[in-house]
C-alpha cells in the first residue's frame, strides 16, 4: 500500500485500542460476519487499529451499526492504482494551490491536516494550532524556544530533520515544512540545545 | 481458413433456401451492421445469416478473454480486423487480484498471427501485456494500425519502441494508465523519419522524458494528427509549439501546463489557443494555474469533453472556465473544486450529460474537505441532460439523492462512493436504503449501480423489484443477510455483471444465481461469507460456469476469500496460477 510505504507511520503510530489489546486479529471471524455487516478487509498494519473498533461493532446496536474505525482498507475507496500513485507524488512534491501538512499532538488520537498557504505568518498559524487543538502553545522566542506552555510546534523538513516551528522565515518555512507534531513541554524544549 | 477463398459449399435446392439472397449480398448488407448486439441478433435467425453474419464481421469485442478462446473466435470470424479485448476483473484495478492472475495477450496473439495476419487494431483493457507480445505484434502484422491499452501491465517503454520501430502502418497509439515499467523516453524517437501516417497519439500518463525535438518533427511530418495528449514534462512552451503545427487536434492533453512565462510568451500561446477552433476534449492541466488558464477560454467553444481529473482547481477557477465552455457534455473535475466548483457546474453547463467527481485525498481520513451532497443537488439542478455520473463523496443523505433523481430521472449509469464504508445519512443517522430505492424507483433506464453507505437488505430488495435494466452492479460493506442479494438475483432480468466485495453474503447468495449465472458475463464475490464448499456445489451443478477461487496466504480450507464465477466455452482456463484454484468440471 503506497499509504504505509511512504510515510512509515509506524515510528510515531497512534493506537486506538488499550495498551495491550495489539495481537493480530484472524482474518476469518465467521461469527462477527455472519450476524453483522461484515468488517472490512484488514491490512496487516492496521491490525491494531481495527481490532479495538472491531470489538465496539460487536457490542453496537445490530441495526444501527457503528461505521468501522477508519483502518485502512485494501483497494477502498475504488480508485485506480494508478490515480493513487500520481496524487502521492504531487502531494510529496507540495507544488500548486495548496500545501497540506499533516498535524500531530502529542496524546491526541488523530492527527488532522492542514494548509500552510492559508496562513501568512508564524502568529497565525500558531493561533489556528491553538484553536484546533484547544492547547497553548506561548509565545516564541529565539533563544528560548516556547516558554509559558506545555507544547512546543516542531516539524519536519524536507532533510527529514526534525525543528522548532519559528527558526526559520516563514517563506522558507512553508516549503520546507513536510509535516508538523505538537509535542509536550519537556521534549520541545530539548530541540534547542 | 483463407478470407479469400469463396466459401462455396454444394448451394442447396432452391426451394429449400431460406434466403432469396445470394450468400454475398446478404454478406454485404449485414456488413452494414456495425452495432454487435444487433449482429448477435441477426446470427441467430437462420444458419445462413449466422454465416453471413460471421463472414462479415470485422470488428469483435470480447468482453471476458476466457470466456472463449482465440481458436473458437478464428474458427467462426474469419475476417477480423479489429479486436477489442477485456481481461482481468474490475476489481483488480484496486489491487484485489493477484500479480500473476492471468489474461496474457499472448496465446491470443499466436492464433491471430497465423489467422488475422492482416489485423489491423488491438484494444486492450485489463490485460498482461509482456514487451516480447509487443515485438511480436509490431512484427507479425504488417497492416497494424492502432495499439490502445488500459489498465494494462507487465510491459515496459521498450516495448512501446518495438512498436513505433516496426508499424509502418500505425495510426494509433494509445497508452492510457497502465502499471508501465517507465524506463525512458526513447521509445518516441523510434518512430522512422519518414512515418507520417499517426492520427491519435497519447501519452499522457508516461513520466519520463521524451525527446522533444523528435516529438515536433513527429507532430509536424503527421499532417492527419486529432489527438495528441503529451506527458507531464513537456513544458507550456513546448506545447505551444507543437500546438502551432496540429491547429486542425479535435483532442488535446496539455500536460502539466505549467511554467513561468514571459508576457510576450503568455500572447503568444494565447494567439495559438485561439486558432484551435476544431477542439472537441481537453485533459491535462496536472499543474495548471489560474493566471494561466485564461488561454484555454477561446479554444473552448466547441468543447465537449473537459477532463480535469487531475488537476487540482479550486471552485472560482474552474467556475471562470466553465463560463466559457457553453457546449459541454461531460466533465471530470476533482473534488478540490468543492461544492461551489459545482454549483458553477450547474449554473454553466445545461448540456451536460455526465460528471465525474474524484477525490484528490481519497485515503486521508482527516481531510474533511472535498464535495458533499450539496454539490451533488446543485448539478442536478442545473443539468437535467445528466444520466452518467461518478461521484466521490464523504457525506449523504437520503432525501439529496431523492432530489437528485427527482431532477435528473434519465439516470443510466449512477455509482457513487460515500468513501467512509458503511456510513448512515449523515443528517438522520438512517441507512442509505431510501437513496438507492429512489435511484432505481425513478430512473427506469438505469443499466449500472455502484451503491454505498450503510445498507440493508432493503437496497436489494428495491434493486430487485424495480432495476429491470441493470445490467452491472457493484456492491461493498453493505447488506445484512442473503435475503437482499437473493432478491437482485431473482429480479435483475438484464444483469450482466455482479462484483460484491466485503458483504454479509455467503452460500445461499451464491447459489441462488445458479439461473442467472449462464446469462452474465461474471460475478465476483471476496471477503465474504462463501465456503469452499458452496463453490464446489456451484462447479458441480453448472458445469459450464468456471468458478474460480482464489487463495490468500495463510487462510483455511473452508472459506472461500475471492470467488470469480463466469460463463464460457472454452472451458476451464489452464493458465492459472497455483493461488487461483479451478473448481469447474469436477
Amino acid at each position: 500500500m503506497a499509504y504505509e510505504g511512504d510515510l512509515n507511520l509506524k515510528a510515531t503510530e497512534l493506537r486506538l485500542g488499550l495498551p495491550g489489546s495489539d495481537e493480530p486479529r484472524k482474518k476469518s471471524t465467521p461469527s462477527v460476519r455472519s450476524n453483522k455487516r461484515a468488517s472490512p478487509e484488514i491490512s496487516e498494519e492496521s491490525r491494531t487499529r481495527s481490532n479495538s473498533s472491531a470489538s465496539i461493532a460487536e457490542n453496537g446496536d445490530r441495526d444501527i451499526c457503528a461505521p468501522p474505525a477508519k483502518a485502512q482498507v485494501v483497494g477502498w475507496p475504488p480508485i485506480r492504482s494508478y490515480r493513487k500513485n500520481c496524487f502521492q507524488t504531487q502531494q510529496n512534491e507540495a507544488e500548486g494551490t495548496c500545501m497540506y501538512v499533516k498535524v500531530s499532538v502529542d496524546g491526541a488520537p488523530y492527527l488532522r491536516k492542514i494548509d500552510l498557504k492559508v496562513y501568512k505568518s508564524y502568529p497565525e498559524l500558531l493561533k489556528a494550532l491553538e484553536n484546533m487543538f484547544k492547547l497553548t502553545i506561548g509565545e516564541y522566542s529565539e533563544r528560548e524556544g516556547y516558554n509559558g506552555s506545555n507544547y512546543s510546534p516542531t516539524y519536519e523538513d524536507k532533510d527529514g530533520d526534525w525543528m522548532l516551528v519559528g527558526d526559520v522565515p516563514w517563506e522558507m518555512f512553508i516549503y520546507s515544512c513536510k509535516r508538523l507534531r505538537i509535542v509536550r513541554g519537556s521534549e520541545g524544549r530539548g530541540l534547542r540545545h | 481458413m483463407d478470407p479469400n477463398s469463396k466459401r462455396k459449399k454444394e448451394s442447396p435446392p432452391e426451394t429449400s433456401r431460406s434466403s432469396p439472397f445470394p450468400d454475398e449480398v446478404l454478406e454485404r448488407i449485414l456488413g452494414l451492421l456495425k452495432s454487435n448486439k444487433d449482429r448477435s441478433s441477426v446470427s441467430l435467425v437462420c444458419k445462413d445469416w449466422y454465416n453471413a453474419e460471421s463472414w462479415s464481421r470485422t470488428h469483435v469485442f470480447i468482453g471476458n478473454c476466457y470466456s472463449v478462446s482465440p481458436e473458437i473466435v478464428a474458427r467462426r470470424f474469419p475476417k477480423i480486423r479489429s479486436v477489442t479485448l477485456k481481461g482481468k476483473p474490475r476489481f483488480s484495478d484496486f489491487n484485489l487480484v493477484p500479480r500473476n492472475w492471468g489474461a496474457d495477450i499472448q496465446s491470443w496473439l499466436v492464433v491471430f498471427a497465423s489467422k488475422y495476419p492482416f489485423l489491423e487494431e488491438l484494444r486492450l483493457k485489463r490485460m498482461t501485456v509482456t514487451d516480447e507480445s509487443l515485438e511480436f505484434l509490431a512484427l507479425n502484422f504488417p497492416d497494424f494500425k492502432a495499439l490502445s491499452l488500459l489498465s494494462c501491465d507487465g510491459f515496459s517503454t521498450d516495448g512501446l519502441a518495438a512498436i513505433a520501430t516496426h508499424c509502418k502502418n500505425l495510426t494509433e497509439l494509445d497508452i492510457q494508465e497502465n502499471g508501465i515499467d517507465d524506463k525512458s523516453g526513447n521509445w518516441l524517437s523510434c518512430f522512422p523519419e519518414n512515418f507520417s501516417s499517426l492520427e491519435v497519439l497519447n501519452f499522457a500518463n508516461l513520466n519520463s522524458d521524451v525527446n522533444f525535438d523528435a516529438l515536433e518533427k513527429l507532430v509536424s511530418r503527421c499532417k492527419s494528427l486529432k489527438v495528441l495528449k503529451v506527458n507531464k514534462n513537456v513544458s507550456l512552451e513546448q506545447l505551444q509549439r507543437l500546438l502551432v503545427c496540429t491547429p486542425q487536434l479535435t483532442e488535446i492533453g496539455t500536460g502539466s501546463f505549467s511554467q513561468e512565462l514571459t508576457g510576450c510568451q503568455y500572447t503568444e500561446l494565447e494567439n495559438t489557443f485561439n486558432h484551435c477552433k476544431s477542439l472537441e476534449t481537453l485533459s491535462g492541466l496536472w499543474e495548471a494555474t489560474a493566471p494561466y488558464l485564461p488561454v484555454l477560454y477561446p479554444a473552448c467553444t466547441n468543447l465537449t469533453f473537459l477532463n480535469l481529473g487531475y488537476a487540482a482547481l479550486q471552485s472560482h477557477e474552474l467556475a471562470n472556465l466553465l463560463r466559457h465552455c457553453p457546449q459541454l457534455r461531460r466533465l471530470w473535475v476533482l473534488d478540490t473544486v468543492e461544492d461551489k466548483g459545482l454549483e458553477a457546474v450547474g449554473s454553466n453547463c445545461p448540456l451536460l450529460e455526465e460528471l465525474r467527481v474524484f477525490p484528490a485525498d481519497p485515503f486521508d481520513e482527516e481531510i474533511i474537505r472535498g464535495v458533499t451532497e450539496a454539490g451533488f443537488v446543485a448539478v442536478s439542478y442545473g443539468c437535467r441532460r445528466l444520466h452518467y455520473v461518478l461521484y466521490f463523496c464523504r457525506q449523504m443523505t437520503n432525501a439529496a439523492v431523492a432530489t437528485i433523481v427527482q431532477n435528473c430521472p434519465n439516470f443510466t449509469h449512477f455509482r457513487l462512493c460515500i468513501m467512509n464504508p458503511g456510513q448512515p445519512d449523515y443528517m438522520t443517522n438512517e441507512p442509505m436504503d431510501e437513496a438507492f430505492g429512489a435511484v432505481v424507483k425513478t430512473c427506469s433506464k438505469l443499466q449500472r449501480l455502484s451503491v454505498s453507505g450503510l445498507l440493508t437488505d432493503l437496497t436489494f430488495v428495491y434493486i430487485g423489484r424495480y432495476a429491470k435494466n441493470l445490467e452491472t452492479l457493484s456492491v461493498a460493506f453493505a447488506g445484512s443477510s442473503d435475503w437482499g442479494m437473493q432478491c437482485v438475483l431473482g429480479g435483475c432480468p438484464k444483469l450482466r455483471k455482479l462484483e460484491i466485495r466485503d458483504c454479509p453474503f455467503g452460500n445461499a447468495t451464491l447459489l441462488s444465481g445458479l439461473e442467472k449465472y449462464e446469462s452474465m458475463r461474471s460475478l465476483w464475490m471476496s471477503s465474504c461469507n462463501v465456503t469452499m464448499n458452496g463453490c464446489r456445489q456451484l462447479a458441480r451443478e453448472m458445469p459450464r460456469l468456471n468458478v474460480e477461487v482464489m487463495k490468500e496466504e495463510g487462510s483455511d480450507d473452508i472459506q472461500a476469500d475471492k470467488v470469480y464465477v463466469y460463463r464460457s466455452v472454452a472451458g476451464p482456463r489452464r493458465d492459472a496460477p497455483p493461488s487461483v484454484l479451478t473448481l469447474s468440471g469436477l
